[in-house]
């Protein structure tokens, strides 16, 4: 690719907004060539700078931003002295953007056909009948079904998933010699996501545009990527071709974001994740030295004297660490063995049977014509745990994992069937637990921001439990307050901290200390780390891992992250449309014979190495309304192993296989395995280091 | 979307049938009794028992409230108790004035206020919007005896181009009341501005700072568009509610300026009931303004319910 004239050439960009603090040189000196046809993955935390860094590409600064230095060709034509009027002429034509949500990204009162048509009647000058044709040319490009319905439609019709193809066909449909894709996928879900990844690996082939890809996710850079460019605090750290970069990592901070990523083949058993110490500097507060010193485990001292250079260190591949040579040497997982834990089974402290939950839909007159429908969020689910035991829950967004999570707390009352904790009948309700009962179970939610209250102290939320539940005296509370702190690893002085004073991540600490001040046997996590930075995750993984370790606390793991609940997990539960589908041991769940649907999830997950060669199993379309779900198998709508008509009338039989592995499905066992051979992780080995 | 309004429309109907039990029981309930309140003070008792007997004022109280929704439903309001006039010919005509004055105001103070409340928006925290915000909160918060008495001061008795008192002749024509209505439609507007300007200018910053928006400048559109197509056409939905809503509030409640200017309206006519204790015409001038409301309310929800396709087409 490098051979090629690059279309998009940066050179030396640094760009500072004006605050009340002084200038902050948000983006420095960052240089970088895209070709034509070459997808570039831009990766880093939050707040290094990328957003910024895009924006600042493409002009599309907010007034107080602004391009210090540098320039940007763009075949040619130097963005960077271009007046107001000629960028707009860029806007649309040469250049366009696919942002993250798609949900916000679309005008709600407008005509999806008519939003794609509307930049192509500008830069291309169609008359408005030849564009809304060309509109759904388009979405046909971008695999809609029925483009000429979908282009009569609003969006609030449309998934997230046709929402964000209809955003690529928007951007494509100029034939802009460079687009920039600001995380497209981060707000899909992973089946989505590889739908989408795949088109758009097919559509660039064919168009030959040059992009910037911007995301925080490492697999999704290994999927789709050419090359990557690892930034940080505004500065370049490595970059180079893709296989280069993810199999050598010649930067500390490259390989501790990937070290920190969960794997699809190892568990909180026999690893420690690695996370990166510290935080990202703000750009006025940035060290003297190399900027990441002050978090990497291989600093010296004449890091911390002189920035370093980034410099070539192999065939087109550049990275700034001075210690290259050390790193080369090094062993490339940093990782910790962690002793394994014995299996032992705890004794049973949930039982949850045929939890169903319907919430009733009163569609007016068509509820008089049809009769009363409901939605079956959760349809027959039957779980057990155990202390020390985590069960993760995983499928697609819409599935019930949430709303069964929120019937075993109580805070959605159950249509019918049983709990069970630690033997004694559960009420359906919270509000008519006993106190002793409630303090049994606790939650973790996904926004820390929005689950502790802003007015008050860190330390009152974690304090309020002990009072409310557990009747400590004042004294008493103080004590276990700053223990609780010290087992999240929180120093003592952000008790009186207030959120905003916290970052997400310690947020979310206090959210577990919380959790943990009412002395729960039972944990429901509902994606608590789904919001956060890699090398958060990383170590809030870790602290749950370990806090279970020490409390004995089962906790029930919901997550759309594959690779996250894996780690985490001793027994994975799959649910679809309100139903379980396959349950077992997270060994067992993860290796064929697998469920289609687990083979299907499985299949999408974004592993962070391009080594691999994961099998292309796609699903198609989104989740079915849980207003009409299927006959027979609610799976055979999209299920790419559907056998036959049995599928489509019968419910499938529970098929059991050796260590309580069950399978619900019409394939038999043995058929599943030959069919899906090897699987995924035998693959994964072949590749080389996973 | 024809259901949404079906159901809007019953909800009026229980609007309107609560408000009526409220308004007959504090009229003809509490403040003691009718027949004294009639016949004043001095008078007999046996005076007294005969217009009960007549009035029906002996039935149960379930009867006298069905007596007179029965009545109101078929147009006989009853007679003012002052004048023995039929009530219904006044309310209406006062509702006429007030219909006219209401339209008048909505004519100047909503073009006046989105235009100012979008260039507010558009200079954001600049000069501009420094200088609509900061008026438009000056006049919501000036109350109408205050201006309206300023207006009358420099427009009408300084200037002389209007006049100052606007009590019109009940049987003239729209454009001869024209000049009448100018001062007091333009007090009213002040308030109204206020709001219009304030709204538009919260609702505009808002959908310029969403995604879409930012979208479709990065498809290199014409500012012009951006601005028509994809930003006002969202913005100006929470507009829309509140000039709907005002409605009522212009027929209703404008009791103020109506004093003022000495303005024929409903709000008028409901004071001049309250303070002669004229009940029918305080029954029939408060269900005619709750009614205002109710409706301006269902007209807010049906326009807000046409221009946001969410709810037009449906999930």
């Amino acid at each position: 690719m490098a051979d090629r004239e690059p279309v998009l050439k940066v050179e030396n960009l640094t760009i500072t907004y004006d605050t009340e603090k002084g200038p902050l040189h948000t983006v420095r000196n960052v240089s970088l060539q895209i070709a034509p046809g070459e997808i570039y993955g831009l990766v880093g935390e939050s707040g290094s700078g990328k957003t910024t860094f895009a924006r600042g590409v493409v002009r599309y600064l907010p007034s107080n931003g602004k391009i210090t230095t540098g320039r940007i060709s763009l075949s040619g034509t130097d963005l960077a002295t271009l007046s107001h009027k000629q960028i707009r002429k860029v806007w649309g034509s040469r250049v366009t953007m696919v942002h993250q949500d798609p949900n916000a990204s679309i005008n709600p009162s407008m005509l999806i056909g008519d939003q794609i048509a509307e930049a192509m009647r500008v830069h291309l000058g169609l008359n408005k009948k030849q564009a809304g044709q060309k509109a759904i040319e388009m979405l046909n490009k971008v695999r809609m079904p029925d483009p000429e319905l979908v282009a009569r439609r609003y969006a609030h019709q449309l998934s997230g998933g046709m929402l964000q193809r209809v955003l690529i066909a928007t951007a494509m449909a100029t034939n802009p010699e460079f687009m920039i894709m600001d995380e497209p996928t981060t707000a899909l879900d992973v089946t989505t996501e590889a739908v989408i990844l795949d088109l758009i690996r097919e559509l660039m082939s064919e168009y030959n545009t040059a992009i910037l890809f911007i995301t925080h996710n490492l697999g999704v850079i290994a999927r789709i990527c050419d090359r990557i460019g690892v930034l940080y605090a505004g500065e370049l750290m490595e970059e180079g071709p893709i296989h280069e970069v993810f199999r050598n990592r010649l930067h500390p901070y490259t390989r501790g974001l990937l070290g920190c990523v969960p794997r699809v083949d190892a568990s909180k058993k026999s690893i420690t994740l690695s996370s990166i110490p510290g935080f990202i500097p703000r750009p006025n507060q940035l060290p003297p030295g190399c900027i990441f010193a002050p978090r990497c485990d291989l600093v010296e001292e004449a890091c911390q004297l002189e920035r370093p250079p980034l410099v070539e260190i192999g065939p087109s591949h550049l990275s700034s660490c001075r210690r290259v040579d050390c790193l080369r040497t090094r062993t490339k997982e940093v990782e910790q063995a962690r002793e394994e834990r014995i299996e032992e089974l705890g004794p049973v402290v949930l039982e949850a049977r045929n939890i169903k939950k319907y919430f009733p839909f009163s569609g007016g007159l068509t509820a008089l014509v049809r009769g009363k429908k409901s939605v079956k969020a959760v349809d027959d689910i039957s779980i057990r745990m155990r202390s020390s035991f985590t069960l993760g829950i995983v499928g697609e967004s819409g599935c019930g994992k949430t709303t069964l999570a929120r019937c075993i707390a109580g805070l959605e009352e159950a249509t019918s069937g049983e709990i069970d904790l630690e033997g004694e009948h559960l009420d359906y309700s919270v509000s008519r637990r006993e106190p002793a009962v409630l303090k049994k179970i606790q939650m973790v939610f996904q926004n820390p921001d929005a689950s502790l209250n802003p007015q008050l102290p860190a330390g009152y939320s974690v304090a309020r439990p002990l009072t409310l539940l557990r009747n400590m005296s004042k004294k008493q509370v103080q004590e276990r307050v700053k223990e609780l702190f010290a087992a999240v690893s929180l120093p003592p002085d952000y008790i009186d901290r207030l959120p905003h004073e916290l970052s997400g991540g310690e947020k979310q600490r206090v959210a577990i200390a919380r959790a943990f001040a009412a002395d729960p046997v039972l944990m429901i996590c509902d994606e608590p780390i789904s919001s956060l930075d890699v090398s958060v995750q990383a170590s809030l993984m870790n602290l749950l891992a370990e806090l279970q370790g020490t409390a004995g606390t089962a906790y029930l793991f919901i997550s759309h992250d594959l690779a996250a609940v894996r780690h985490l997990s001793d027994w994975i539960a799959v649910v679809y449309l309100g139903r379980l589908w396959e349950i077992g041991s997270a060994e067992d769940v993860f290796v064929p014979p697998y469920h289609p649907y687990t083979e299907a999830l499985l299949s999408a997950i974004p592993i962070p190495d391009p080594d691999i060669e994961q099998d292309r199993i796609r699903l198609k379309g989104s989740v079915p309304s849980a207003l009409n779900v299927p006959p027979g198998c609610r799976f055979h709508t999209r299920c790419p192993r559907k056998i036959g008509a049995v599928c489509e009338t019968e419910e499938p039989p529970w098929r059991e296989m050796e260590g309580g592995h069950r399978i619900c499905c019409h394939i038999p066992i043995d058929e599943l395995k030959t069919l899906q051979g090897g699987g995924l992780l035998k693959k994964a080995g072949q590749g080389g280091n996973r | 979307m024809g259901l949404y309004i079906l159901r809007r429309l019953g909800f009026i109907f229980l609007t309107l049938f609560l408000a009526s039990v409220i308004i007959f029981i504090v009229t003809q309930f509490l403040p003691g009794d009718v027949a004294r309140i009639i016949l004043g003070q001095f008078a007999t008792e046996a005076a007294i028992d005969n217009l009960r007997e007549e009035l029906g004022l002996n039935q149960p109280a379930y009867r006298q409230y069905l007596n007179w929704a029965g009545g109101f439903i078929r147009g006989d309001w009853g007679d003012s108790l002052v004048s023995r006039m039929p009530v219904r010919p006044i309310v209406m005509q006062r509702l006429g004035n007030s219909i006219m004055l209401a339209g008048l105001a909505l004519c100047i103070y909503v073009p006046l206020g989105i235009v100012l409340g979008v260039i507010a928006a558009l200079k954001q925290n600049k000069l501009p919007d420094q200088l609509i915000s900061g008026l438009s909160m000056a006049f919501v918060g000036l109350p109408e005896f205050v201006s309206g008495l300023l207006l009358i001061t420099f427009l009408a008795i300084g200037a002389g181009w209007f006049p100052a008192n606007s009590s019109i002749d009940p049987d003239a024509k729209f454009f001869e009341s024209l000049p009448y209505l100018i001062l007091p439609a333009v007090t009213v507007s002040l308030t109204g501005l206020g709001y219009v300007a304030r709204m538009t200018r919260s609702g505009t910053i808002d959908v310029l700072g969403s995604d879409y928006t930012r979208a479709a400048e990065l498809k290199g559109l014409p500012g012009r568009q951006v601005l028509v197509r994809h930003v006002l056409r969202n913005s100006l939905l929470p507009t829309v509610t509140i000039v709907a809503m005002g409605i009522g509030w212009l027929l209703g409640g404008l009791i103020v300026t109506e004093a003022v200017y000495g303005y024929p309206g409903l709000g008028r006519l409901l004071v001049y009931g309250i303070q002669r204790q004229d009940l029918p015409i305080i029954q029939a001038a408060s269900m005619i303004v709750v009614a205002a409301y109710s409706f301006s309310n269902l007209a807010a929800d049906i326009i807000y319910g046409l221009l946001n396709p969410r709810i037009r087409v449906g999930g």
